[in-house]
């Protein structure tokens, strides 16, 4: 099976690897590049734990080839910070206590992040329909609402600024 | 959760597109979103040889009004769909259908020409083609040709296109103002395929019925037109007797498979729910 | 240093602090270390090839293909671990399970074969081309079908042996017969009472389903002779022992991590074919071997809950004082008896199921029996089969209320065990620890407007035309959790104690180390919480580890709701011994005696005189500096916590709910989750895994089901069907509390991570039912899904269609 060469930017960084073709995103972040950040918690693409953020969008990378991202300006959680600092969404899921085993997070982050750049005042109801593509087990979601809210309050705030 | 090897091809033009289909036949399938197929592929229910991806192919995506119909690009995604200005003003039935499809980050990625030509009773913009009276532009080796929806549909996973054609577009007439339209689907939970699901368009004159029509999904095995119910509808107010009608109408009309949603007695009778309760939305829409 | 006391004390964010948690920062930058995130050198990766039938015998395994796929290592099959006798294992229910199907296999999607190989991707293409010949034996679904004379044998190695891990084995099928209580006592209330309920409850087969699947990373270092598995475990320190016995190798050379888990649920707490498989080859191969499951797999292979069948009675007097309990269950375990329960209980804590009542006379029998599926049955945070019994007694005190036409709180009330009747013996021998049921009913009735609510509920029954049907649940539970008494709880011999070690170093700061293992309880928090509070050391500046066998003490892990009873006492007497050492130091370095000193918050001080003290950080360095004579430097201790007894915690949940009489689907308006679980360390904590309990029995009662046609396909298991609720569809939850301590625990507090599960699934049931209750309607079996109610509305004539 011959391996073809992709290139993209992840976190603001170009990469370039030889890939399978059947390679899945979700792969090639955790096991090429070592971003572990986004995981595999079902093989249906229904959980959302692998959401990554490909071109401003949110995508379940599960779901998504390697070869498909040819030139692509990808966002994982691990870029979420910037320079040391937290981003709005990460202080507002600790701030709220929005995670509790931490494996449907990452996802939920960077999911929540491109939420509030499309929706910057969400309502709740508008925030469970954002993050309807993300499973979580542990929180019961109430939790997770807060923190988008919280996040959503502070981002507006920094705008402000 | 792995798929098999294939190999990859992402041609950039239509004719090129077209060609590699041609020339691969049964061996090669299209890879549009990818929500269908990739999913198949990891639990290795279809391994096909060959992947044509057509994502880099701008011309088979967008959303414009030309020569007095709405065209949209096969491989035009949802959430474009579910933003789409022009949309929302000439043909609502698309925005407020596609919010009850899947989820957000699906919605990124699956296509409306993906949705309909994977063949699948279950989804569902084949009966809202079918609501808006819709046309499928196919484009093959010989050419380009047109199928309304009404005849696109043969059987689950079985369709009039054939492997080596790529459907382009949708198109149909914008709806008039003063047109009423809704799509209301039970489901278990977000993401899950309909239970049951009716589109509805609908046209009123002095409260009476002067156009209608109804669109089914996963009740049948493909969608279906329920143009018996839509016969009865026409020239009648909507009052609780002609809406009994039409649930009985839509009971005959319907086939759907017991499954984990439920059994053929409450499939039905759901099915009649939806209708009723789309229909009552849209005339609610109507001044 | 003088600060006002209220400022030390939030400064040490101590016990009943909702301090923010110190575990998170890893998880927000995606810097977790989940099993599937270890990368070892030279890891080669395992997948399973699993059986498509439910019953039948293996013909022919053929290798050929598989092995020719490039980077394939290996195929093993049970002929294979057969030298090692490592074909079949011991579970901890006191059975046998296949590691690998030894000639048959006994239900769908078993491990047949193990496939090694050096990628991901060529294992996964490896485990397809393995070809298996099987000839179809006749299946058996139903745990009914089992015990007829006529019924297939599942169990042919079992055949001779008709006496079990738990007593005689009355059919070939059968696994045990359990009982509890006194059935002269209970038959006799049953004789002339006055009045008498009887239902069947039905409790379906579901799955915890975490987000995280199972799997380990298993390395055999062959130089060393060392085996470090890393491994999705609930309970690492079990697992070595029984890694250790398996294998043979040393428990000293074995090291079993349960690094960061992704949710555990009881899902993670047994040993799996999978670990066997990849530790027996890592021995074999000499490179760390990766397993890591799928969802499909998980959902259909691994420990499932619940499948209990159950009928129960209650003998009443007519004014509803209840005289008599008895409950006959037959629990569908699967092919083997895998259930992680305290040996000596293999139905679990299901005799706490007289509940909240003062119930005189009570009796309950549980059949196990085997059929054509997966083992399990305890798991799903269960507490040992508690959400079952507390589903019984509670569907059965509803359905009396509701034959003697009286209001569900009224006869809970005239049937609670009273807060002067504690510790209070229930009749099957459970001392309940301490209670106050009826100060924490009439709060949640006073919140919700109970009145006013049924009062809604008439009027709408009273519009036939109304589009829903409003239905109002309560449940007044009763849990048992923190096992237990090693007396009466061992886990395969090892009693279900709890350990702590605690070491403060020179500059104030503190390591603490337990036997229990988080997986998302907050562990690394609210254990420091407990020590800032015991030792006055800031909670920042306690490091909690767990989950490394080779660092932590002895525990028997994190389930059933039992590490802040057992393992959050052990955390108080070890920080208490080292608080007395620290007096002794404090006493020295004042030279005064101990008896002259008090402790406040932070520091010990000289009665009377408030400028004369010394802080846990004076004498943290004094201790390795300079300790007094006498005393050993340093300062550090460790405890092994045997517990008295279990604790009781328990909760008041209310529901209010609207069913659509048009399609059957049911919305929650309200929830009221009143929880008591004693001292609350972190209510912030506590609160969240309420949400998260809640959610998960809404998820159970409301669509829940793992089922199977009549050729033992399992139907449901992917996320497809397989209900976890999206943020759309779960309701918001409203929390309450009230405190009721355990006398007995050093901190007072009972554990609760359970009890929102426990509590809420009658909860829904309770809900439902009282809709159609004007139809006569007692009981409905779960999954409420809109289907099955609108089939119910349509029986009763009610559906709007």
């Amino acid at each position: 099976m011959s391996k073809k060469l992709v290139s993209m930017t992840i976190n603001g960084k170009k990469v370039e690897e030889a890939v399978e073709p059947r390679t899945l995103l979700i792969h090639f972040l955790r096991e090429n590049l070592n971003l572990t950040g986004a995981h595999i918690g079902c093989e249906t693409s229904h959980c959302g734990a692998c959401t990554v953020d490909i071109d401003g969008k949110s995508v379940k990378s599960c779901t998504h080839l390697a070869v498909q991202c040819e030139g692509a300006d990808i966002l994982t959680v691990e870029g979420l910070a910037k320079n040391g600092v937290l981003s709005a969404v990460q202080e507002g899921f600790h701030q709220e206590h929005g995670l509790q085993c931490g494996f449907c997070t990452p996802g939920m982050l960077v999911r929540s992040y491109r939420l509030l750049q499309e929706n910057p005042n969400p309502t709740e109801a508008e925030i469970r329909a954002g993050i309807s593509g993300n499973l979580c087990r542990c929180t019961g979601y109430q939790n997770i609402v807060k923190a988008v809210q919280y996040a959503a309050k502070k981002l507006q705030e920094t705008a402000q600024a | 959760m792995i798929p098999p090897e294939f190999d990859y091809h992402a041609p950039t033009t239509l004719s090129d597109a077209i060609a590699l289909l041609d020339k691969l036949g049964d061996d090669a399938k299209i890879l549009a979103g990818g929500h269908s197929l990739l999913p198949m592929m990891k639990l290795r229910f279809a391994e096909p040889a060959h992947l044509v991806d057509l994502n880099l192919i701008p011309q088979l995506r967008g959303i414009r009004e030309e020569g007095g119909l709405i065209k949209i690009g096969a491989m035009t995604v949802e959430n474009d769909i579910l933003d789409s200005a022009l949309l929302k003003e000439k043909a609502s039935l698309l925005p407020k259908a596609v919010k009850w499809i899947a989820d957000p980050q699906v919605r990124n990625r699956g296509t409306i020409g993906g949705d309909i030509a994977h063949g699948d009773p279950a989804n569902d913009h084949p009966a809202i083609a079918m609501a808006l009276d819709a046309t499928f532009v196919l484009h093959g080796p010989n050419g380009e040709r047109k199928v309304k929806a009404v005849d696109f549909f043969h059987g689950t996973y079985m369709t009039d296109m054939a492997a080596n054609e790529i459907m382009t577009e949708i198109q149909f007439a914008p709806l008039a103002s003063n047109t009423g339209c809704a799509y209301v689907k039970l489901k278990r939970k977000t993401g899950d395929w309909a239970t049951a699901a009716a589109a509805v368009v609908l046209q009123m004159a002095n409260g009476k019925v002067s156009m209608v029509r109804i669109g089914l999904t996963n009740v049948a095995d493909t969608a279906i037109r329920a143009t018996k119910a839509e016969e009865l509808l026409l020239g009648k107010e909507l009052n609780e007797e002609t809406l009994r009608e039409v649930v009985s109408a839509v009971a005959e009309a319907c086939n759907p498979a017991e499954d984990l949603r439920g059994d053929v007695e409450y499939k039905t009778a759901m099915a009649g729910e939806m209708t009723k309760r789309a229909l009552l939305d849209a005339a609610s829409q109507i001044s | 240093m003088n600060a006002p006391l209220k400022d030390r004390e939030a400064a040490l964010m101590g016990m009943g602090d909702s301090r923010l948690r110190k575990e998170d920062a890893r998880f927000i930058q995606g810097k977790g270390n989940y099993v599937d995130d270890i990368k070892l050198p030279n890891m080669v990766y395992m997948d399973i090839v699993r059986s498509p039938l439910a019953h039948a015998r293996i013909k022919k395994i053929n290798k050929e293909e598989a092995l020719k796929i490039p980077g394939v290592l290996a195929v093993l099959t049970a002929e294979d671990l057969k030298p090692l006798k490592l074909h079949w294992m011991p579970t901890l229910a006191g059975d046998v399970a296949a590691v690998l199907a030894d000639e048959k296999v006994h239900f769908q999607m078993q491990e047949v074969a193990v496939v090694l190989a050096e990628t991901r991707y060529a294992a996964a293409d490896g485990k397809e081309a393995v070809q298996v010949e099987y000839e179809e034996l006749p299946v058996v679904i139903n745990p009914f079908d089992a015990l007829k004379d006529d019924a297939p044998i599942l169990r042919e190695d079992l055949i001779e042996k008709m006496e079990g891990a738990h007593g005689k084995r009355h059919h070939p099928n059968d696994i045990f017969t359990w009982e509890a209580g006194d059935a002269a006592a209970a038959d006799a209330a049953f004789v002339n009472a006055e009045v008498v309920v009887k239902e069947d409850l039905l409790y379906p087969r579901v799955h915890p389903c975490p987000l995280e699947t199972c799997g380990c990373v298993a390395s055999f270092d062959p130089i060393r002779g060392d085996l470090t598995t890393y491994i999705t475990s609930q309970a690492p320190h079990v697992v070595r022992t029984v890694v250790s016995m398996l294998s043979g190798i040393p428990e000293s050379k074995v090291r079993i991590i349960s690094p960061d888990i992704g949710g555990g649920f009881g899902n993670k707490v047994g040993i799996y074919p999978g670990y066997v498989c990849a530790i027996v080859s890592s021995i074999v191969l000499g490179r760390p071997v990766k397993w890591i499951e799928d969802r499909i797999e998980n959902l259909s292979s691994t420990a499932f809950a619940r499948d209990y069948h159950m009928t129960g009675e209650l003998a009443a007097t007519k004014d509803g004082k209840i005289q008599g309990l008895r409950v006959n269950v037959l629990a569908d375990h699967g092919a083997f008896d895998a259930c992680a329960d305290p040996s000596k209980f293999p139905a679990g804590m299901f005799h706490i199921c007289s509940g909240s009542y003062d119930i005189p006379a009570a009796h309950c029998t549980v059949r196990g029996v085997y059929t054509n599926k997966a083992p399990g049955g305890v798991a799903y945070r269960c507490s040992f089969r508690v959400t079952e019994a507390v589903y019984l007694i509670e569907r059965m005190v509803d359905i009396l209320a509701q034959k003697l036409n009286m209001d569900k709180s009224e006869i809970r009330k005239k049937n609670f065990i009273r807060k002067d009747q504690f510790p209070y013996k229930s009749a099957f021998g459970f001392e309940y620890d301490s209670g106050d049921y009826l100060t924490a009913l009439d709060q949640v009735l006073d919140a919700v407007d109970y009145k006013g609510l049924r009062a809604e509920q008439a009027a709408k029954r009273a519009d036939p035309n109304s589009k829903s049907l409003m239905g109002i649940g309560l449940v007044t539970f009763t849990e048992i959790v923190g096992a237990g008494p090693s007396k009466i709880c061992d886990i395969l011999g090892i009693g279900m104690f709890d350990s702590c070690e605690i070491r403060v170093d020179p500059t104030g700061s503190a390591i603490a180390r337990m036997g229990t293992i988080s997986q998302g309880q907050g562990h690394q928090t609210t254990y420091a919480q407990i020590i800032a509070t015991e030792l006055g050391i800031a909670s920042d500046l306690i490091k909690v580890e767990e989950g490394d066998t080779d660092t932590a003490p002895y525990g028997l892990g994190t389930y059933g709701s039992r590490s802040t009873p057992v393992a959050g006492a052990a955390i108080a007497m070890a920080a208490r011994k080292i608080h007395a050492k620290a007096k002794k130091i404090a006493a020295s370095l004042l030279e005064v005696s101990e008896n002259d000193l008090e402790w406040e918050v932070d520091r010990f001080k000289v009665r009377g005189n408030d400028d004369k003290f010394k802080t846990m950080k004076d004498i943290s360095w004094a201790a390795y500096h300079q300790p007094p004579d006498g005393l050993e430097p340093g300062l550090e201790a460790v405890h092994y916590y045997d517990p008295p007894n279990f604790t009781f915690p328990f909760g008041i949940y209310l529901a209010v709910v609207d069913i659509d009489r048009a399609t059957g689907e049911t919305k929650v308006r309200r929830f009221y989750a009143l929880d008591d679980c004693g001292t609350r360390i972190n209510p912030m904590i506590i609160d969240g895994q309420i949400h998260g309990g809640l959610t998960e029995g809404f998820a159970v009662a409301m669509g829940q089901l793992l089922s199977f046609d009549a050729q033992g396909n399992i139907q449901g298991n992917s996320l497809m069907d397989y209900f976890l609720p999206t943020a759309v569809e779960t309701p918001h939850w409203e929390t309450d509390y009230t405190v009721t301590p355990s006398p007995h625990h050093p901190l007072g507090a009972k554990g609760v991570a359970e009890s929102p599960h426990v509590g809420s699934i009658p909860t829904f049931t309770s809900a439902i039912v009282d809709a159609f209750a004007h139809t006569g309607v007692t009981h409905i079996d779960m999954p409420h899904t809109s289907f099955r109610i609108w089939k119910e509305l349509k029986k009763h004539g009610l559906n709007l269609n």
